[in-house]
């Protein structure tokens, strides 16, 4: 078992040291690493942790979280695959959602996804070249009632077509390019 | 009886020091925060500090004198279709007026200041409801009774202090001062509540199963089921982000019943809302000793985790659900063993879901039989239903069990959008099933409903009309559970795939009848072989539109043809050259440029580009694109 892990932790200790991490994002991650040191059902939280403070889950931080959970690397894989929330490749800045819950799907919601993809040229789960967009679908964001809807981080625009989808999106690139301008 | 502690009763510390002349509340549940309310909110705020007539105050935190208005955000206030909604309390010369306007846009909030603030009038054609008079609107709120929702959408969720003022956590305090656990388990079993999460599993029997068993160590674990995964229902986010406090005072309450110390709320991921609200509740509660060590000076103790889900359906199954808490995939497990004897961490747990909770301290502090005295026989009280798809009044509507179907959907959601023809209503869901217009004065009862092969479930219910197509719908829900089947058990991981292929094949015009047959086989087998309840209930909206619509699968397969016009494989557009003005509107909206014609002449498409997307079909307002 131990020397399992040492083989799945080989490089770990070298990336931690690694000056193209950003140092103040790995101090926030060896911050999380012991917050739950020692917890049990700890995976998840880490892993959601993790993937809040780089934005998706590289190698070697699942190695990390594997040893701080005390869980074979395998399994942290396995979890990391499992759930739809977590992502092993980098993601854009900004993460656009389009609802394709029940409400939303019968209200056009797959028009307005191909209409934003067309715009923004990319397929689900891809990001833009500027790194600015990821666009996915997801299964219901609990606004039915303003469907179809999209979201844009934790913000959500509702009663959309798919012309008034690619108006939201352009406003709120011009916004973010506005506010990194200054 | 047991012995009568002397506790100490839960009372806001910060009561209020102002009662402002003019108070404004404006719905932030996700709904109301998607049409646009925070920025509504924020202009009611700046259009009142600078009317020069009102100071903004916050009533609890600031003292004031002079004429004062307050303005504070609530959760969801039922009428989604109108958010963002405002309500306006006024109270002038010892009488209040209340007045909720809809639709409303930052531009109309300094309209609504000016005239109906200053100027005392009441702008008519903005409002929803009011005190003052009817509105067309009534009928919406008329036949409900909120008992879940008692404080969703009144008071603001993020003020510990609202809720102790709405009655907050008296219930508990009841229940740890003069009843003994079992008095709680029998009172909960009395009042006929059965689990609101959509399996109506009755709750007081659950309790009781999860005190009986032994614990190794003592230790036993309750836990708020929040994962609401069912596409189209919002019905435990809305309670979640309105009424946070009253989640964690029923698990409080249910914790001391069947003797649990540890609990946990599990929420999925995309309700990052309901996830803020509940973290602030849960704080401010440990703060004043609700939720933790010795609550209220007692002996009980209860310490509460949240748990963030990872966007996984499957989660929602209980045992599923204690695998993701344990942080493992989240995958159902064979019972029994049943949680109540050996759940999360092998402990003996108690799940239930957030509305089911929610009601909880509403029957400690009102009674069993007042609960009981509503519903319809073996289904006692109040549910909530989250209305939307194509129906007028989206929202969310809690009414008495027992109601029927045409009732929610024609009197409380106002009929169908565009006055169009009704085509199905779906119940729970994924797990559910869809209704046509001859089942629609059922009562909404357990039994009853399933009868027919669809279920009560959590509350969600979509309305189609004749623009949707069935076989579209059956294999948009296939397509949902086939994605989020955990892969375990053979039956639900082959069957959904060679399901949702079958009803691929009919929307692609390449179905037989043969197929319809073999389709309705493997739904049967799917149904028993499974091993959980995404499984199991995986096919009933495949069954019951093969049941009510058969006709509409015959018509894929047979004449190739989708009257809705959905399936695109299946419809050609076409334009009528008798209607045909030449406008050019059509040509002007078609994305890949696949109609041609002079202006003032008839217009072609042509069907070798033409996509079908139907926005020529959706723009003409000659009805000359023609569909079949």
């Amino acid at each position: 078992m131990t020397a399992e892990k040492n083989v799945a932790l080989e490089g770990c200790e070298s990336l931690l040291e690694d000056s193209t991490v950003n140092p103040e994002l790995k101090q926030q991650f060896l911050d999380l690493l012991e917050r739950y040191r020692g917890e049990p059902g700890a995976v998840i939280p880490l892993l959601q942790g993790a993937q809040a403070i780089f934005g998706y889950l590289p190698p070697w931080v699942m190695k990390q979280v594997a040893e701080v959970a005390n869980e074979p690397l395998s399994k942290v894989l396995g979890v990391a695959t499992f759930y739809a929330q977590f992502r092993l490749q980098p993601r854009a800045r900004h993460t656009i959602r389009c609802c394709h819950g029940t409400a939303c799907h019968v209200s056009g919601a797959a028009r307005i996804s191909e209409e934003l993809e067309k715009f923004l040229g990319i397929a689900p789960g891809e990001n833009t070249k500027d790194m600015l967009f990821t666009i996915e679908e997801v299964h219901c964001v609990g606004a039915c009632g303003m469907a179809p809807v999209v979201m844009i981080d934790d913000r959500a625009y509702g009663k959309l077509t798919p012309e008034k989808a690619v108006e939201v999106v352009k406003a709120f690139r011009a916004e973010v390019e506005g506010e990194e301008g200054r | 009886m047991a012995t009568l502690r002397t506790l100490q009763r839960p009372a806001p510390q910060r009561p209020r020091l102002t009662t402002p002349e003019v108070e404004v509340s404006v719905c932030l549940g996700t709904g109301g925060v998607a049409a646009g309310s925070r920025e509504v909110l924020r202009a009611f705020e700046e259009g009142l500090s600078q009317s020069g007539v009102y100071a903004v105050v916050k009533p609890r935190d600031e003292e004031c004198s002079c004429r004062s208005a307050s303005v504070v955000g609530t959760g969801c206030k039922g009428l989604c279709a109108m958010d963002p909604l405002v309500e306006i309390v006024t109270r002038r010369d010892g009488t209040s007026t209340s007045v909720t306007y809809g639709l409303v846009t930052p531009a109309m909030a300094g309209e609504i200041i000016r005239r109906h603030i200053l100027g005392g009038e009441i702008i008519q054609e903005w409002v929803v409801r009011t005190d003052q008079h009817e509105t067309e609107h009534d009928s919406f709120y008329q036949r409900q009774e909120k008992l879940a929702l008692r404080h969703v959408g009144i008071i603001n969720p993020e003020d510990i202090d609202d809720y102790l003022e709405a009655d907050g956590y008296q219930a508990l305090y009841k229940v740890l001062s003069e009843m003994s656990p079992a008095e709680v388990r029998e009172e909960i079993k009395r009042s006929g509540l059965r689990g609101r999460g959509g399996a109506g599993f009755p709750t007081g029997q659950k309790w009781e199963f999860a005190a009986r068993y032994p614990s190794p160590d003592g230790v036993k674990y309750f836990i708020c089921n929040g994962d609401e995964g069912d596409p189209g229902a919002f019905m435990d986010c809305s309670v979640l982000e309105g009424d946070p406090h009253a989640v964690l005072e029923g698990m409080a309450i249910g914790a001391y019943a069947i003797g649990a110390s540890h609990g946990y709320l599990y929420i999925r991921a995309e309700y990052p809302l309901a996830l803020r609200r509940i973290k602030i509740a849960l704080k401010a509660a440990e703060e004043r000793g609700f939720i933790g060590d010795n609550i209220l000076g007692s002996d009980f103790s209860f310490h509460v985790k949240v748990k963030e889900g990872a966007g996984a359906f499957v989660c929602g199954e209980e045992t599923a659900l204690m695998q993701s808490i344990e942080g493992d995939r989240g995958m159902p497990r064979l019972r029994p063993p049943y949680p109540a004897e050996s759940g999360l961490w092998k402990r003996p747990t108690n799940i239930n879901n957030v509305e089911t909770l929610a009601l909880v301290p509403w029957i400690i502090l009102n009674g069993a039989d007042a609960f009981a005295a509503r519903g319809y026989e073996r289904s006692k009280g109040t549910k909530v239903f989250a209305l939307a798809g194509k129906v007028k009044r989206t929202g969310l509507a809690e009414v008495p069990m027992g109601m029927t179907l045409r009732e929610v959907i024609f009197e409380i959601g106002g009929g169908i959008k565009k006055d169009k023809k009704f085509k199905a209503v779906q119940l729970g869901g994924p797990s559910g099933g869809c209704l046509p217009e001859s089942l629609l004065d059922l009562p909404i009862d357990y039994e009853t409903i399933n009868q027919t092969g669809a279920i009560v479930g959590s509350g969600g219910m979509i309305v189609i009309d004749e623009d949707n197509c069935i076989v579209d719908t059956a294999r948009y829900f296939l397509s949902f559970t086939q994605s989020e089947s955990c892969g375990k058990c053979p039956p639900c991981r082959i069957g959904t795939k060679r399901m949702l292929d079958l009803l691929t094949k009919i929307c692609e015009g390449k179905g037989t009848l043969d197929d319809l047959d073999f389709l309705e086989r493997i739904a049967q087998q799917v149904k028993i072989g499974s091993l959980c309840g995404l499984g199991a209930t995986a096919p009933n909206p495949v069954l019951t539109a093969l049941k009510y619509f058969r006709q509409e699968f015959e018509e894929h397969v047979v004449q190739k043809k989708c009257q809705a016009g959905i399936c695109t494989a299946l419809v050609t557009y076409w334009i009528d050259p008798e209607k045909c003005t030449g406008c050019r509107a059509c040509a002007r909206v078609c994305p890949v440029g696949a109609i041609t014609g002079e202006r003032k002449e008839v217009h072609v498409i042509d069907k070798e580009l033409c996509i079908k997307c139907g926005a020529c079909y959706e723009k003409c307002r000659f009805d000359a694109v023609r569909r079949s």
